[in-house]
């Protein structure tokens, strides 16, 4: 081994504690970076071959009964490259040995099993036969939640009609990655389901022979956006007269908007996270590798006027950084792959997909490790600079003294406000404004990472209130096939069990105003409700008013409207009228695009009688069964969606992916906050020895003159807490706009107790690293530092 | 009868470096006595700095007895020692050890301010003659300026015991005499016992006593009829 490679492993050794308190900081980045892209492209390149092979549609569109002739004009259309057209209904299942009703959404198959768009991948089985009435395939989640096989039955209100089903084939489809049930907040697959059964089985039970209600379109290759609308103005057109209720396009497609969802937010984790990680370890290499230089001035002069060029020295240098960013690399590397494959199982829970493994490309390693070496290098940049530029003759010569100032010109001083020991700590601190400055922004971003973590939570606590406990109280929905004469809500009101009730009336329209227009659906509701209230800005419940509309504030800012402002609305099945309605308010909304108006204004807008959609329930928990067994005898009501379940299915889910969460944060943040505070009160110690041992001498006991630096470094870390609290509430409204669709929103919410948690933890993690540097400054060697020249 | 201020028996300090042991101080017998200066030659490594390190509570015995009036140095705890420094020595180093990051009448307060007998920290810088220089900063201030406050720090407690390691070694001769007038001035004024370490022969005649030290033992104690004023002494 060459002399300088055994002085590099040397200095290594010597540095052991701060270079892996560095390298754990660039194995966060390293391993966030990983973990993030790792697992985007994983998700993105599964969901992209997945959509390809299996034809995943651009266009969906529904109706009530349009001709099959229809869709022959429909593949006409400039653009589209195929055309299923389908008959899509939901349907009560009941389960034996499974008391809640469940819901299918049940999907065609096309008599000739050649499936156009959204083909359906066979995990299992077979698809069932045409001509088999009693055949259906499932789709996998729910046959897993169920431990359904091959040759399982269970019974399905269809129609009107009471089915003993039985299962041929186990599947999934790119159209339902993810699976939501209608009411559902949380996919729960043992009570949601996908059921592929024959067409014209169910054409028969729903009168719909020669005729469909569902379409999706493929387009061209590359369709260009104004492509797709095209297409989606030239299916509306042609489904108008059939009570068609919109195409929508892919992007609003639920299952893809969810996938998008997830696809988002790695991206943002991936922009956001790794960079920190790489700046502050780019800091923290810059710090020791310039305290480094500058103890090593003589030794590098000697290298030099021995002989060796300015690049050896200075690749000498780097050479040390780069070996810390090797072990950061590994570290991270190793990591990122563990925390990636877990992630990748969580998706599996959540995505239905019939492949996903976690990309480990050797190319993102690549990347990570060399953006992570390119941090460490740009770190040593400063520092390296110096060593080239050195002369040896100046090299050898001990470097200037410090110059120290008095703040306001001795003003201080002079008041006597601070020992002379707390005086040396702060004109320590000022002496290197920008260095002190940058360690507290280090420090602030562990308090920043905590803080995003717990602000998240807390964001996620405010919404299940705000949703589950203040908005949507009911324990169950009933949702009627179409929408049904008001009396039906006094037969729903007199099931077992039932508390009490609140019926509402839904209507897909389209909402204008000027150039801006959206489709949703306006909600009808009795005008004071007490399960599923309406909410205003500051939560509190609104009372309807006879007329007008009360829009969510997402459908203000989408469409430009104030209180006061006329929308127009296109009612989308019905007569099809249109109409223009003042708002008269603008309400709370996380979920959806909401608009609600009053039960009977909304049917009398519509033209028809006083009608319901649905009915909110409160149960008695007690005749739950009787309950659940009347409503699986009522084919009239063709999805219950369970809201308590969903509650707890919501909160248990958050919960443990939170707890990871906040574990992976809680590491990442201590990791950073050691690595910093750490480091500098090393490098502090190491140019404050000669001053500190000095203090002994003269009679200062340890605990004193540990405290010049505890007040330095307590100056730093406090200075880092509001700095820390202003990044996590900035990144935190960042993350969150970022993340807001129109189908989900979090508020972000940030308690001063998240404050002051992130903070505690910071100051604790603070507080070991200065309390194990302190141990250093107990065992000072007093005399030997007495003998030598600074 | 001269009183005591430390009594010194069997004093052996043996340094353990890997397997190399080195004797630095071989069974060292002495008395120092109250408000006498004492100068201490030989040539490096013959062990004076070890035994003045021990004496001033920097170091301890290996073997032997220190006392310093009642108090038992060989024994004590690094606690004791601390309070020991804290009350009764005032050091001296070769390289000043002033914190650059205090004034000079910080440096002398930094001292002041634990102790109990203190003077104000200008009284000090006046002994020494820096009064003007009461503001500055260590890195605006000769070399000699720099020992001087050192000089001022040390005596601003007025320490019984006054320990100079190599006070001039730094110094030209014209500052280094300076520099002695101001430690010899303070032992006269408060009959501080003083101590002072030098390679300087010459130095030893401003002392009550030299000690010569050789490979680690006093090899011979000289006692001067007379003291020299610093200003007559010349190298």
């Amino acid at each position: 081994m060459r002399a300088l490679d055994i002085k590099l492993f040397r200095d290594l050794r010597r540095l052991w504690a701060q270079s892996l308190a560095i390298a754990l900081v660039m194995a966060c980045g390293v391993a966030t970076l990983i973990l993030a892209f790792g697992a985007y492209l994983s998700l993105e390149e599964t969901r992209d071959a997945y959509y390809e092979r299996y034809k995943f549609g651009d266009v969906f569109a529904s109706a009530s009964r349009v001709p099959d002739s229809v869709a022959r004009r429909i593949a006409e259309i400039d653009g589209v490259a195929a055309v299923e057209s389908r008959i899509v209904e939901m349907a009560l299942l009941d389960i034996e040995g499974f008391r809640e009703p469940a819901t299918g959404l049940i999907v065609s198959t096309p008599p000739d099993r050649s499936i156009d768009v959204n083909d359906v991948f066979v995990r299992q089985g077979r698809m069932p036969e045409p001509g088999r009435v009693n055949e259906v395939a499932i789709d996998t989640q729910f046959a897993e939640a169920q431990r359904f096989e091959i040759g399982s039955e269970f019974e399905a209100v269809i129609g009107s009609a009471k089915m003993r089903l039985t299962v041929v084939g186990i599947a999934m489809s790119p159209e339902f990655v993810y699976a939501l049930g209608p009411g559902d907040m949380m996919p729960d697959s043992r009570r949601f389901a996908t059921i592929w059964m024959p067409e014209e089985a169910l054409a028969s039970l729903f009168d719909l022979d020669g005729a469909f209600n569902s379409v999706s379109v493929r387009l061209l290759r590359d369709a260009s956006e104004t492509a797709v609308i095209e297409a989606i103005e030239a299916i509306d057109d042609l489904l108008e007269p059939y009570g068609g209720t919109g195409a929508h396009a892919r992007k609003d497609q639920m299952s893809n908007a969810f996938l998008q969802g997830e696809l988002d937010q790695l991206r943002g984790m991936a922009q956001m996270i790794p960079p920190i990680f790489l700046l502050v370890s780019a800091f923290l290499i810059n710090m020791i590798l310039s305290r480094l230089i500058e103890l090593e001035r003589e030794q590098i002069g000697l290298l030099k006027a021995l002989g060796f060029g300015r690049g050896a020295v200075a690749w000498h240098y780097l050479k040390l950084v780069l070996v810390i960013a090797v072990i950061g690399v590994l570290i991270g590397a190793a990591l990122g792959t563990w925390a990636g494959r877990g992630m990748t199982v969580m998706y599996s829970r959540f995505f239905a997909f019939p492949f996903l493994v976690f990309r480990s490309d050797i190319d993102i390693y690549l990347i990570a490790a060399v953006v992570s070496m390119a941090a460490a290098a740009a770190g040593a940049l400063r520092a390296i600079t110096v060593v080239f530029a050195l002369p040896p003759a100046v090299a050898m010569r001990p470097p200037a003294p410090q110059v120290y100032r008095q703040f306001m010109g001795g003003l201080l001083s002079r008041l006597n406000l601070f020992s002379q020991l707390t005086t040396m700590a702060l004109r320590h601190l000022v002496r290197h404004p920008v260095r002190s400055l940058l360690t507290a922004i280090g420090t602030a971003f562990a308090v920043a990472l905590m803080g995003v973590a717990l602000g998240t939570l807390s964001s996620v606590d405010f919404m299940v209130d705000a949703v589950f406990f203040r908005t949507e109280r009911q324990d169950a929905t009933l949702a009627f096939s179409t929408a049904r004469p008001s009396q039906a809500f006094e037969a729903v009101a007199r099931l077992p069990g039932v508390i009490a009730a609140e019926p509402y009336l839904s209507a897909p329209v389209t909402m204008r105003n000027g150039q801006y227009s959206r489709q949703l659906t306006i909600t009808g509701k009795p005008p004071q409700t007490d399960l599923s209230r309406v909410l205003d800005l500051d939560l509190a419940p609104v009372l309807l008013p006879p007329t007008g509309l009360a829009i969510g504030d997402r459908v203000a800012d989408l469409l430009h409207l104030r209180p006061g402002d006329l929308a127009r609305v296109e009612f989308l099945d019905g007569e099809r009228r249109t109409v223009d309605v003042p708002v008269t308010q603008i309400i709370q909304s996380y979920i959806g695009l909401v608009v609600f108006m009053d039960i009977e204004a909304l049917a009398r807008l519509q033209g028809t009688g006083p009608r319901i959609s649905g009915v909110h329930l409160l149960v008695d928990d007690s005749r739950l069964d009787d309950l659940y067994t009347a409503v699986k005898e009522t084919p009239q009501i063709s999805a219950v969606a369970l809201v308590s379940r969903s509650r707890q299915r919501f909160q248990e889910t958050m919960q443990e992916n939170m707890t990871m969460m906040l574990t992976v944060y809680l590491a990442l943040s201590i990791i950073i906050a050691f690595g910093v505070v750490y480091n500098s009160a090393r490098i502090q110690l190491s140019e404050r020895a000669r001053e500190l041992a000095t203090l002994r001498v003269l009679g200062f006991r340890r605990a004193e003159v540990s405290n010049v630096l505890f007040i330095e470094i307590g100056v730093i870390v406090a200075l880092a807490q509001p700095i820390g609290w202003l990044i996590a509430t900035g990144l935190g409204i960042i993350i969150t706009d970022s993340l807001a669709t129109d189908m989900f929103r979090v508020p972000f919410v940030i308690e001063p107790s998240t404050f002051a948690i992130a903070s505690i933890v910071v100051v604790a993690a603070a507080l070991v690293s200065a309390l194990i540097v302190r141990r250093r400054v107990d065992s000072l060697d007093l005399v030997r530092v007495l003998k030598t020249r600074e | 009868m001269r009183e005591a201020v430390f009594t010194i028996r069997g004093l052996s300090k043996i340094y353990q470096t890997g397997n190399v042991e080195v004797k630095a101080l071989r069974g060292v017998d002495a008395d120092l006595f109250h408000g006498e200066l004492t100068v201490m030659l030989g040539p490096s490594g013959s062990g004076k700095s070890t035994f003045l390190n021990i004496i001033g509570g920097l170091d301890t015995a290996t073997t032997g007895e220190v006392r310093y009036r009642d108090h038992d140095l060989s024994s004590a705890s690094d606690r004791e020692l601390t309070r020991y420094r804290r009350d009764h020595v005032g050091f001296v180093f070769q390289f000043y050890n002033l914190i650059p990051s205090l004034t000079a009448r910080e440096n002398v307060a930094l001292v002041t301010e634990i102790s109990r007998n203190a003077m104000r920290p200008e009284e000090a810088l006046e002994l020494v003659g820096l009064k003007e220089r009461i503001g500055h900063f260590p890195a605006q201030l000769s070399g000699g300026e720099q020992q001087r406050v050192a000089i001022a720090r040390a005596v601003a407690k007025r320490p019984e015991v006054m320990l100079c390691d190599e006070p001039t070694g730094a110094l030209d001769s014209k500052t280094g005499i300076l520099v002695l007038d101001a430690l010899t001035a303070t032992n006269k004024e408060l009959g501080t016992t003083t101590a002072i370490i030098t390679h300087n022969a010459t130095i030893g005649s401003i002392a009550d006593r030299v000690f010569h030290f050789s490979d680690g033992a006093i090899t011979e104690v000289i006692e001067n009829e007379t003291r020299l004023k610093p200003s007559e002494v010349s190298w």
